[in-house]
């Protein structure tokens, strides 16, 4: 016999009010790790898709730049054009390491779906893209050299997307001009998996954009000042300067002040299953006013019935805190979906990246919670006298 | 005789206080109880029973008098023990059985019976088995309490009373909710107690139980009416 099979065992004697309180610390545990493995999760996939762009800067044409950010980032369309010689002017900075022209074109391609979708092609430039991009590693085939060559590398679930392989023909809608499949890329886990590169003069050509770009990577080198340079940059015409690092600090920006208001919902949750607990423990105390006394009749001390009572809302708040673990760990990639779903752009990759410490954290968190809820109820038992249970006996 | 007293109350009184009024529970009583002998208290409703039980007990603290138990002074001479010692008192002194058995519903009867030894050094297993077979319960010791009868029940609650072998047991009215027949039983286990030397103070309605005690306390208003 010992205090915690007691504890337990009293659990167990009102089912329903158990599970309901345990569920609630379980939801607020759930809310809390999701949020928090959303938070990491987040923060690592827009790092991850920002230093994969393989440059810091990008030059689009003038326009709002967080949109063209965006766009580029989802791989979208309907960016503005600069004229291609913005290349050797930027290339004269003594700051740029690389630069790789651009081209994105997008598509209506009434066959694809139900009602159609916009197919997306990324023209670049065979010389400079591929070093830009060292981590893309081929499923298949490689990079086309030419850049005139009516050729096409497909990220991963590009390919799967268009059923082709190496050595297919692939039909760009609109055009009707066919083009061979040179290259398939092995998952990155970036927005590279979803795009279709084709060579930049080949885009520009079949599209009638000859001369022109809508975006500039610009890869600056190591022990420049990125700052200055990019003043530099501002004062080119018709172009837009688009800092990666502002980028990132902006969405990051707008991404904490949505997670302010949902953390404050999960405080406010976990104080709702506090409220709970409380409640649930100190019902459980008042009913058995007479049991607890008589323990204390038999010789327990006020601080054992404390434990006693406190042990029993630590089982109650590590059993609802370790399902709400669980549950968030089942339902990460459900989270996720929602997350995409709600917000402009999300990182490609695993977006609620729940590890051990934050695991730790909400646990511990909502342990701490629960053991504070604990203390009222206990202290009332602790307080019961051996007498009030035989003084409720009546005659 | 001397050294054989294992309670002494001297002039003891319970004074409770119902806004103005005040209510003598106990009113000046003066009792000694011997090693191995058994008390039956009896009187009407209302005369002080539970009271003078509880006090004899240390379960509630006197107004006034003096209360000596287990050859020490517990309470007298404006001393109050405090929670720490009267529960250490109560560990080493006494057993207590009421007429509601108060079992826990979710322990078996054997985790009902080594119940003190969750908190604190208690006999074990062996200990209760003992008991139990004294009871003759040894064959329910998996049952919860929800499965047994009240004759039942109130044996486990002897037989939890009995663990710590106290000096004295305190039953009130143990067998107030059990048939005649049962209460019969009740009666001549706790008489049997008496023959390990044990004191046992029963207060009882039963008039035919209380002639078979060693002794008989009839009280009235809070005060010893016939001894
Ligand atoms: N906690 C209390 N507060 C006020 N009065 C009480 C309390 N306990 C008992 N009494 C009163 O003390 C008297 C004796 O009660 P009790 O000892 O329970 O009698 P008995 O057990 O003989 O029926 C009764 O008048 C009862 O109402
Ligand atoms: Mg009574």
């Amino acid at each position: 016999m010992n205090i915690y099979s007691i504890a337990y065992k009293n659990l167990l004697r009102k089912k329903t009010r158990t599970a309901l309180t345990a569920g609630g610390i379980m939801l607020s545990t759930w809310v809390l790790a999701t949020l928090l493995g959303f938070n990491r999760g987040y923060q690592q996939g827009l790092n991850r898709d920002i230093d994969n762009m393989g440059f810091q800067v990008l030059l689009t044409a003038k326009g709002c730049p967080y949109e063209a950010a965006t766009l580029m980032l989802k791989g979208g369309t309907g960016l503005r054009y600069m004229p291609e010689n913005v290349v050797s002017t930027v290339y004269k900075n003594p700051e740029v390491e690389k630069v790789t022209p651009m081209l994105m074109q997008g598509v209506f391609d009434p066959n694809k779906g139900e009602n159609g979708a916009v197919a997306a092609y990324l023209g670049v430039d065979a010389a400079t893209f591929p070093g830009m991009k060292p981590y893309l590693e081929f499923k298949q085939g490689g990079w086309f050299t030419d850049n005139k060559a009516y050729e096409a590398v497909l990220g991963y679930e590009a390919a799967e997307l268009e059923t082709r392989e190496v050595g297919d023909k692939m039909l760009i809608p609109g055009v009707d001009r066919e083009i061979k499949v040179v290259g398939v890329l092995k998952r990155s886990g970036t927005q590279d998996d979803g795009t279709i590169f084709l060579p930049i003069e080949a885009v520009q050509k079949l599209f009638g954009k000859q001369g022109k770009l809508t975006g500039l990577g610009i890869k600056v080198k190591k022990d420049a000042d990125l700052d200055a340079f990019e003043n530099k940059l501002y004062d080119l015409p018709d172009v837009q300067v688009v800092s990666m690092a502002q980028v990132k600090t902006t969405i990051m920006n707008l991404v904490n002040s949505a997670r302010v208001i949902v953390m404050g919902i999960a405080g406010i949750a976990l104080i709702i299953a506090m409220a709970g607990v409380i409640n649930t423990i100190l019902m459980s105390v008042m009913e058995r006013y007479a049991e607890i006394g008589i323990i204390k009749s038999m010789g327990a001390l006020p601080l054992d019935v404390f434990k006693m009572i406190w042990v029993e809302t630590a089982i109650l708040c590590g059993l609802g805190g370790a399902a709400g673990i669980g549950l968030a760990f089942l339902t990460a990639r459900l989270a996720e979906a929602a997350v995409r779903y709600f917000l402009p752009y999300a990182p490609n990759g695993a977006l609620v990246a729940l590890d051990g410490g934050i695991t730790a954290f909400s646990f511990a968190l909502i342990l701490c919670g629960g053991l504070l809820s604990g203390i009222y109820p206990a202290w009332r038992a602790a307080r019961v006298r051996p007498l009030e249970a035989i003084r409720s006996e009546g005659e | 005789m001397e050294n054989n007293i294992v309670i002494s109350a001297q002039d003891l009184s319970k004074v409770y206080r119902r806004g103005s009024e005040e209510v003598r529970a106990v009113d000046g009583i003066s009792f000694e109880a011997f090693a191995g002998e058994m008390v039956a208290i009896t009187g009407p409703s209302g005369s002080g029973k539970t009271t003078l039980l509880n006090l004899l007990g240390c379960l509630d603290n006197p107004t006034s008098g003096t209360l000596s138990a287990g050859g020490r002074e517990v309470f007298g001479g404006g001393r109050a023990p405090g929670e720490r010692e009267l529960t250490l008192l109560r560990r080493e002194l006494f057993g207590y059985v009421f007429q509601k058995f108060y079992l826990i519903p979710t322990l078996t009867v054997e985790e009902n019976i080594m119940l003190p030894g969750a908190f604190y050094e208690a006999p074990g297993a062996k200990a209760a088995l003992d008991v139990m077979r004294l009871l003759g319960i040894e064959r329910r010791y998996r049952h919860l309490p929800g499965e047994l009868s009240g004759g039942e029940m109130q044996r486990v609650a002897i037989a939890r009373a009995l663990i710590n072998s106290p000096k004295v047991v305190l039953a009130d009215e143990p067998t107030g909710s059990l048939d005649s027949r049962r209460a019969g039983e009740i009666n001549e286990i706790l008489r049997s107690l008496t023959r390990q030397g044990i004191t046992v103070v029963m207060v009882t309605h039963n008039l035919e139980l209380a002639g078979r005690a060693d002794r008989r306390l009839e009280i009235r208003d809070g005060k010893i009416h016939a001894a």
